[in-house]
């Protein structure tokens, strides 16, 4: 009893940091990449708006940097403290992967990330441009690493098990692992969606208030056609990428669907489509079930008639908690769709010419802010919960995987963690939240006078490339 | 092939560790003196001097957690376990004052305190675990199946707590000579002030592990005292000896940078020291850096890596430094 709880509480530590953790890197992820976009777009056209958001933003990047490296600390130990079992039979494996990410994070940090917050007046605008690309590119090599490690453990392969030790054989095949080029896309791609989400909430809190300017309306225009574009290309994305784990991980699929197989299925009818219910694992069926006959079958097999397997064809012991995975999912894919909805609603409030004065549109847009967050939290639930019970599928259990620590220890540091983090990164949240407030300024980026890594004595981290004070309330110019 | 994979790996990751100590420990140095600088605008320039580097100093740290997983996946997993406590505090105390660093300059006035305290506590915290961290490990781990079968809180003991302790004084040291090269007036005058007893407490620190890590474990004594050893490893204590005096000569004469030199030159020493006892064990008492080496396959993929890019991370330290070189005055800096 005392070790299911000491399980537990370690599952729960490990899923409270690295969901703390997750957010800022997603949020870096895009930002950087948008920021490209706009220095590019600056560069190509002139058109001054594009620089002056370019200002605005890469302030909102650093912080979020700053507080991804912070949180980022915590992971790499936690691998070591609460799963010690783990590490020493997949650390040669996910500690070369995750090593190649430190070095590329410091890699970053090391040159390129200087350059982007501090060397606008100090080099020239094409090298300024390049440190952006570079940075950009560094966060998606980061994700590479970090999501090749994550895959492997999830589809595993290229490996030998010697004297109860993983050895890689052939690195290739564990960095390019079934499941890695699918799962890549769709993060790379959620991180995109959530950051275009949250510049859109701003530009609509902004415009909500009345502080409408042509920087505000700009950006709120470009996050509502990534809505347009890339909403849709996600759930083809997703598609493909529940094909690869059905084929891979079918009981974490069948968790998803809900789906327990045996006599409902049996009559050749094909898969009906559960998009309520509750899953309920002791009477192993699902509750309440509100279905759609055959589309299951439609999504999953591309077919009328065909069938996946269902729970029942797996022990007991070798299920995940269905009902999280079950929900998870479709707050996922519920939100998903909310994102594509409104990127749909845009394109008739643009064709009507009220997409910037459309209040209930604009509103709908402020509540999304977050949804892009949520649903990669969603997602993510979905995948780790799913592959559940095991911490390296088909190879090692997670019951296996824990450190001896009793529940007790555990107890305590989850509570320290919690209250640490909530107030850490409250104070940091809250810190972004007012930079956001301040708003794009027109033609901050002219004023722009902070010096490169030869600026005297100034501090040339990520923090504090902002330069606002705390103090200064919205509406202040910027002009100190 | 003949390349000694593991052993290349024991040096980076032992480079990085010192990297650690050594450039860490001077800017932890400066929340440990925080209390012994109660001016608001002096606590400010205080700050301003590591503000640059701090971040890029804790850098070095992740970068040991993650070679130590890549490379000696069985220590990194049962030193984890065995000091879980002790490094979970560790890291709150980096988090607290590292996000104190950014928000002190930016908090309104009457927050600011709040922050200090922050900066101060979280100093002090992840000195003295890592100083718990450190006596623990050397004092050695046991091993039973490829795990550490011993309780949550072993690391209570008189001589890690001792480490602890001397961590402090020894961070403290290299903060206040850091101080006494990078600022001048009262600031500076305050910091030679405080260093000579700094200075004499750590020795005498240096100077009771010395014994005691001896006294304690036979193969230590073995291994500094039997002959010939003892003719190569005796310059260690006599240089230990030689840099106190000489560092005692550059205070009385008010020499700016002699005292930091020779204060990173002490740490060094003691690590050396440390090294000296531990070789070839990487988990002490009795598993050495083969035994607990990764397969070759790992090391190899992952050295390519550190190769390339540890190179280009020193160049830009060392950059990073020189950019910021000179005297930090009020005003410099943050506004």
């Amino acid at each position: 009893m005392t070790e299911t709880l000491a399980l537990d509480l370690a599952r729960a530590q490990f899923a409270f940091t690295i969901s703390f953790h997750i957010i800022f890197p997603a949020i870096t992820i895009g930002l950087a990449s948008y920021l490209a976009v706009l220095e590019g777009l600056w560069l190509y056209t002139k058109n001054t708006l594009y620089r002056d958001l370019y200002h605005f933003w890469v302030k909102i990047f650093a912080v979020n940097f700053g507080m991804g490296v912070v949180s980022g600390l915590v992971m790499a130990y936690q691998f070591g403290t609460n799963w010690s079992f783990f590490s020493e039979f997949a650390g040669s494996i996910t500690g070369p992967l995750l090593a190649y990410e430190v070095l590329t994070a410091f890699f970053l940090e090391a040159g390129f990330l200087g350059v982007m917050l501090f060397g606008w007046n100090r080099v020239g605008p094409g090298l300024h441009f390049f440190s952006t690309v570079v940075v950009a590119i560094g966060t998606l090599i980061s994700t590479f690493w970090i999501l090749a490690s994550n895959s492997w453990m999830q589809t595993p392969q290229g490996h030998e098990i010697i004297n109860g030790q993983v050895v890689p054989v052939d690195w290739l095949a564990v960095i390019f692992n079934p499941s890695f080029p699918y799962r890549l896309i769709h993060m790379s791609v959620a991180a995109f969606l959530a950051t275009a989400l949250f510049v859109g909430a701003s530009a609509a809190w902004h415009l909500l208030r009345g502080r409408d300017n042509p920087a505000v309306r700009k950006m709120f225009s470009m996050a509502m056609w990534m809505m347009v574009l890339v909403a849709p290309v996600q759930a083809v994305i997703g598609d493909f990428h529940g094909l690869n784990t059905l084929e891979h991980q079918p009981a974490k699929v069948a968790a998803m669907e809900g789906h327990w197989g045996g006599e409902e299925a049996a009559d050749g009818e094909g898969l009906p489509l559960i998009l309520f219910g509750w899953p309920d694992m002791e009477e192993e069926r699902t509750r309440f079930a509100v279905s759609v006959p055959h589309l299951g079958s439609l999504i999953l097999t591309h077919s009328w008639d065909g069938t996946i397997p269902g729970l029942k064809e797996f022990a007991p012991e070798d299920r995940p908690n269905v009902p999280i995975v079950f929900w998870s999912f479709r707050i996922m894919v519920g939100l998903g769709m909310l994102m594509i909805l409104l990127g749909g609603l845009s394109l008739m409030q643009r064709w009507r010419g009220r997409l910037y004065d459309s209040r209930w549109f604009l509103r709908f847009a402020l509540l999304m802010g977050p949804a892009g967050l949520i649903a990669i939290l969603a997602g993510w639930y979905t995948t780790e919960v799913g592959r559940q019970p095991w911490v390296v599928y088909g190879l090692m259990r997670t019951e296996d995987a824990v450190s001896t620590h009793s529940a007790t220890t555990l107890g305590v540091s989850l509570a320290l963690f919690v209250v640490v983090y909530l107030f850490v990164f409250g104070a940091g949240v809250a810190y972004t939240l007012r930079l956001v407030r301040k708003g794009p300024q027109l033609e901050e980026g002219a004023r722009e006078t902070s010096g490169g890594p030869g600026r005297p004595r100034h501090a040339m981290r990520p923090l504090s490339a902002v330069e606002e004070d705390l103090d200064d309330d919205q509406d202040t110019d910027g002009g100190r | 092939m003949g390349i000694d994979l593991p052993l290349i790996w024991a040096l980076i990751i032992g480079f990085g560790v010192m990297m650690y100590v050594l450039m860490d420990g001077f800017d932890l140095g400066i929340g440990i003196l925080y209390p012994f600088i109660p001016d608001r605008h002096h606590r400010d320039v205080a700050m301003n001097t590591v503000a640059p580097v701090w971040d890029g100093n804790e850098t070095w740290l992740v970068l040991g957690g993650a070679g130590l997983l890549a490379a000696f996946p069985l220590v990194y997993s049962v030193v984890l376990t065995a000091l879980y406590l002790p490094l979970i505090f560790m890291l709150l105390g980096l988090i607290f004052r590292g996000i104190a660093f950014e928000f002190r300059f930016k908090a309104r006035d009457h927050e600011r305190h709040i922050w200090d305290k922050a900066f101060i506590g979280g100093s002090f915290t992840a000195t003295f675990f890592q100083g718990v961290v450190l006596g623990a490990y050397v004092s050695g781990l046991p091993v039973e199946n490829g795990a550490y079968p011993g309780g949550p809180l072993d690391w209570i003991a008189p001589f890690p707590l001792f480490t602890g302790v001397a961590l402090v004084f020894a961070y403290a040291l290299l903060g206040s000579t850091w101080l006494i090269m990078k600022t001048e007036g009262e600031l500076q005058f305050r910091m030679f002030h405080l260093t000579r007893p700094l200075m004499w407490i750590l020795l005498a620190a240096i100077a009771v592990i010395s014994l005691w890590t001896p006294l304690r474990d036979p193969v230590i004594a073995e291994r500094w005292f039997s002959f010939p050893n003892i003719v190569w490893f005796s310059p260690v204590p006599l240089l230990v000896v030689g840099a106190a005096l000489l560092m005692q000569r550059a205070l009385a004469r008010g020499r700016p940078v002699a005292p930091f030199l020779l204060a990173l030159l002490l740490m060094f020493l003691g690590y050396a020291g440390l090294a000296i006892s531990g070789w070839p064990n990487i988990l002490p008492p009795d598993i050495s850096i083969w035994e607990a080496a990764a397969p070759p396959q790992s090391l190899g993929f992952a050295l390519v890596g550190a190769l390339l890019i540890i190179p280009f991370i020193l160049m830009y330290t060392a950059f990073a430094y020189y950019v910021f070189r000179g005297k930090v005055r009020p005003g410099d800096g943050y506004h």
